[in-house]
């Protein structure tokens, strides 16, 4: 029987499984997902397991999917995702499917070195063309002077030399690279060549990487071989790639037409090749998915497999497992399945076996409890069948959020937005979007939504809608006589009195604060003293809570001497010292007030601070009665005394906490080795000298008395500290949510009143804009930033607070073989 | 169609709008009754706080007025809403 109140009980179980079998049972047991398998060879080396080779071939299956998507990706083609779920294809199918994958990544890598080629020819021809084009506007210029040849010098020949020739060289280089390309031509023939230049005005595409980059076409006339060699080299050195151009004009029409004949062939046969991909990839793209969950789920199976040993006969495989108790039908249904559909007719042997080792902590939870859950393991996964408290934190989790979020505006707002969540829970869930921090917001969609629920109902209480005050009621304060002209006009403030009836009604407003208190001076004073108070007394329920829950886990593990040495002690101390401190915040609260039905002695004048009793009561301070007053010093006959009485009782309790149990604990050890030792001695008298640890079959229980002692030690040293640093700790349910009424008063008087207050109609606009302005920082700063910190503060008061009172968190979680993962496609590394 | 923002623009407006209808909406039913609470966001000017009769019309004229304005912005970002549903659609359609 299972309930989220503890973890489930888990059994160790040996399982026997055929060969043949073997694969579809793990596959069932997969699909299933509550079946924990053990490491049956721990020092086995990965490569050295029986189905190393299956897992390769997975790997490799998985490698050519993954070309297959980015291939996808680049080109954009949707993926199918219909949300099926197809079940591990049984061994023998491997082939195919590895022979379909290596058929479609050959293809996919042909068409890509294809493409690549005539990528590369094609910018080849391109780059040509403009080649040609530019140096006919080179030459063009020079054939509007007729007659004379380009190679021709301009100046006339000097004596005694001959007739020069100038050569000249095309090619084609980076835009970028041209200022260092000329530099170096400079440099290197010493300016003795002459360099054009013109861009190419349209990006070409690079084959290789498929970016776009601009280039430049060059010519560079030089004279003389030497400088020819150079010129060459250099163009080689700044890998600018060189065309041969013709000289005369007809042959370069000729050339240009050639190439253009050449670039129209070739874009022609380049869109084929693309369309062709794109129609492979297509048809792929549908079975992606699929294929995806399959040869993961395969993987996982031989995984599984690698870690059960193979039984004697070579005949049948043993694993061992922890499975949830309550589940061993289910189970057992799986595990026939598997064997039918194996077509095997040996059946499989589930036997429960009996073990001294920890088992997993399993907690049942559904979509409500699961985020809940994972707040509490996120501190440590709770012992094997400790109480969880993950159950109570359901509810003690948004309560004291709610105590310091406290302002009913920003509870709407948080509302909205978890209740959208939740209602368009199963199609956001569908979309499966990515980022982090929305699938940290979607996951805590519940908590959220309860977060918002109580923060209305601690804002109705506060009386605080994004700083402003309802008056639903009526108040209880009235405006007296005193409120003349005169006086007003002299005063600052005017004091109303709770004493007198005629400004207090001396009937409360029935449910939260007055409204009236929204616009007192003394506002905080009042708030502090009731919120501080509140704070203490929730803490120390929270805290007593915590230790009752520990009871619970002392009477299920059958630990009497905790119970009786531990539990008793720490309540009376708890009871005895903070437990008495909030009873008297509850008799003042009832005893003392403001009015004429107190009484002089039971006066707001008269009522006693409640620390500075609690301060005298620890350091036994019995203050003289003050003559001059009507006051006493004690709310009551006696409370000396009784206060005398808690601290005796609770000093006591702080050596029954220390010293019992380990010397306890010590004399069971003593008594039980005394018991063993004459057992093996009646043992050896029976059979005769036989060896006496053979009745010794679990683990010889080691017993340090000086260990058990300093960790009892600290113990308690940790729960009296604690006590009283914890009991203030939960002080900040007050601070954060004095901070945050303040921040939002501020907010507003600061922003919004400047849209409010205007005198003239135009101020409309204002309003407008500033509205914006105050909704966005409403947003970002009280409801996000302030939700966050009372989210992390309200985790620290459980994970400290609470749990430190009975919560062990020594556990690990239960980590099941399961396909769930695998089908909702989230990324693991198996 | 013509688009003037982009979709995350358009749904954070259209939120923005619902919001401020409805609390503009009702901050200027709170104002034209004359609420208490909203006293600290009036506006009147120092020469009136002299004479009584002046502050009392003071105030009534404060509350009109900023009841009015409340009043004028909610239909202001009613016209926002119709304008940033219209390009939700758009961009949906689109």
């Amino acid at each position: 029987m299972g309930s989220i109140f503890r973890s489930e009980e888990m059994t160790l179980c040996q399982l026997f499984l055929s060969s043949e079998a073997a694969y579809n049972c793990v596959s069932e047991l997969g699909e299933i997902g509550l079946v924990q398998f053990r490491d049956l060879n721990p020092d086995v080396n990965a490569f050295q397991r029986k189905f190393v080779h299956e897992v390769r071939r997975c790997d490799e299956m998985e490698r050519k999917l993954r070309y297959l998507e980015t291939e996808m990706k680049k080109d954009n083609v949707p993926i199918l995702d219909n949300g099926e779920n197809p079940e591990a294809p049984q061994p023998r199918e491997m082939i195919d499917l590895e022979a379909t994958f290596e058929k479609l990544e050959n293809e996919m890598k042909e068409v890509n070195s294809n493409a690549e080629t005539l990528k590369k020819n094609s910018l080849e021809l391109m780059e040509l063309k403009h080649v040609l084009l530019t140096t006919q506007l080179f030459f063009d210029e020079r054939d509007s002077e007729p007659g004379t040849s380009i190679t021709q010098n301009l100046l006339p020949a000097e004596e005694g030399k001959g007739p020069v020739q100038l050569g000249f060289a095309a090619g084609v280089t980076l835009r970028e690279r041209m200022p260092m390309f000329e530099r170096m031509l400079w440099r290197v023939c010493r300016g003795n060549v002459f360099v054009r230049r013109a861009d190419i005005q349209q990006p070409l595409e690079d084959p290789i990487t498929g970016e776009e980059v601009f280039k430049t076409v060059f010519i560079i006339f030089f004279q003389g071989e030497q400088l020819k060699t150079k010129v060459k080299k250099i163009c080689e050195g700044c890998r600018a790639t060189m065309y041969p151009c013709p000289e005369a004009g007809a042959e370069r029409k000729e050339m240009a037409q050639g190439v253009k004949g050449r670039l129209d062939d070739l874009s022609t046969v380049l869109s084929q090749t693309t369309d062709h991909r794109r129609r492979v990839l297509a048809a792929a793209a549908k079975h992606l998915r699929t294929w995806f969950i399959k040869v993961r789920k395969i993987k996982a199976i031989y995984h599984t497999l690698n870690m059960l040993n193979l039984d004697v006969t070579n005949k049948c495989l043993i694993a061992e497992c922890w499975i949830p108790t309550s589940d061993l039908g289910v189970i057992r249904d799986a595990l026939r399945k598997g064997t039918e559909r194996s077509g095997s007719s040996v059946e499989p042997i589930l036997n429960r076996m009996q073990t001294q080792l920890k088992p997993p902590t399993f907690h049942r939870t559904n979509k409500f409890t699961s985020g809940f859950q994972n707040l509490i393991d996120a501190y440590g996964v709770a012992t094997y069948r400790e109480v969880n408290p993950a159950l109570y934190t359901t509810t003690t989790f948004p309560f004291l959020f709610a105590v310091m979020f406290g302002d009913a505006g920003h509870g709407v707002l948080m509302l909205a937005f978890a209740a959208w969540m939740v209602i368009r829970e199963k199609a956001l869930i569908a979309a499966k979007m990515s980022g982090e921090i929305w699938n940290i917001f979607f996951g805590g969609r519940y908590i959220i939504l309860l977060m918002s629920c109580f923060s209305i109902y601690t804002g109705i209480i506060y009386n605080d809608v994004f700083s402003k005050s309802f008056n639903i009621f009526g108040s209880a304060w009235r405006i007296n006589s005193n409120a003349t002209v005169e006086n007003l006009e002299h005063w600052e403030e005017l004091t109303l009195d709770p004493a007198n009836r005629e400004e207090y009604s001396g009937k409360p407003y029935p449910f939260g604060f007055d409204p009236m208190w929204q616009i007192a001076v003394n506002k905080i004073a009042f708030q502090n003293s009731y919120k501080m108070k509140i704070s203490i007394i929730i803490g120390v329920i929270h805290m007593i809570f915590g230790v009752v829950v520990s009871l619970y886990n002392h009477t299920f593990f059958r630990n009497y001497i905790s119970l009786v040495f531990e539990f008793i002690p720490q309540m009376i101390f708890l009871i005895g010292m903070f437990g008495w401190l909030c009873i008297m915040v509850f008799i003042k609260w009832i005893m003392y007030g403001a009015g004429p039905e107190f009484g002089e002695e039971r006066s707001s004048f008269c009522a006693p601070s409640v620390l500075i009793t609690f301060i005298n009561m620890v350091l036994l301070k019995k203050e003289k009665e003050d003559p001059t007053t009507p006051c006493k010093v004690f709310m009551f006959e006696g409370q000396y005394i009784l206060q005398l009485v808690l601290l005796v009782l609770c000093i006591i309790c702080v050596p029954l906490m220390l010293f019992p149990k380990p010397l306890i604990l010590k004399s069971l050890h003593n008594s039980k080795k005394r018991h063993h030792e004459q057992q093996a001695i009646a043992q050896n008298g029976e059979l005769g000298g036989e060896a006496t640890t053979s009745g010794h079959g679990e683990e010889e229980e080691e017993f340090e008395f000086s260990e058990v002692f300093i960790e009892q030690a600290i113990h308690t040293i940790e729960f009296v500290l604690g006590s009283v640093s914890h009991t203030a700790s939960y002080l900040r349910l007050w601070a954060l949510s004095l901070a945050h009424a303040q921040l939002s008063e501020v907010l507003w008087n600061m922003v919004m009143k400047i849209g409010l207050s205007q005198s003239f109609y135009t101020g409309s606009i204002m309003l407008y804009l500033i509205f914006a302005a105050w909704a966005a920082l409403t947003i970002s700063i009280l409801v996000l930033m302030e939700g966050l910190s009372a989210f992390l503060h309200t985790l620290r008061l459980h994970w400290v607070e609470f749990q430190s009172k009975f919560y062990k968190g020594e556990g690990y979680a239960f980590t099941p073989l399961t396909f769930k993962h695998i089908v909702s496609g989230d990324e693991d590394d198996a | 169609m013509m688009k003037i923002c982009g979709p995350k623009l358009s749904l954070c407006c259209t939120i923005l709008s619902v919001w401020a209808i409805i609390q503009l909406g009702l901050m200027a039913i709170f104002f034209y009754v004359r609420s208490p609470a909203f006293i600290e966001d009036l506006k009147i000017d120092d020469h009136d706080h002299h004479d009584a009769e002046k502050f009392l019309k003071a105030l009534d004229t404060s509350y009109s007025t900023i009841a009015v304005n409340c009043a004028i912005s909610a239909g202001l970002y009613v016209v926002t809403l119709a304008v940033s549903g219209w390009q939700m659609w758009v961009n949906k359609n689109s």
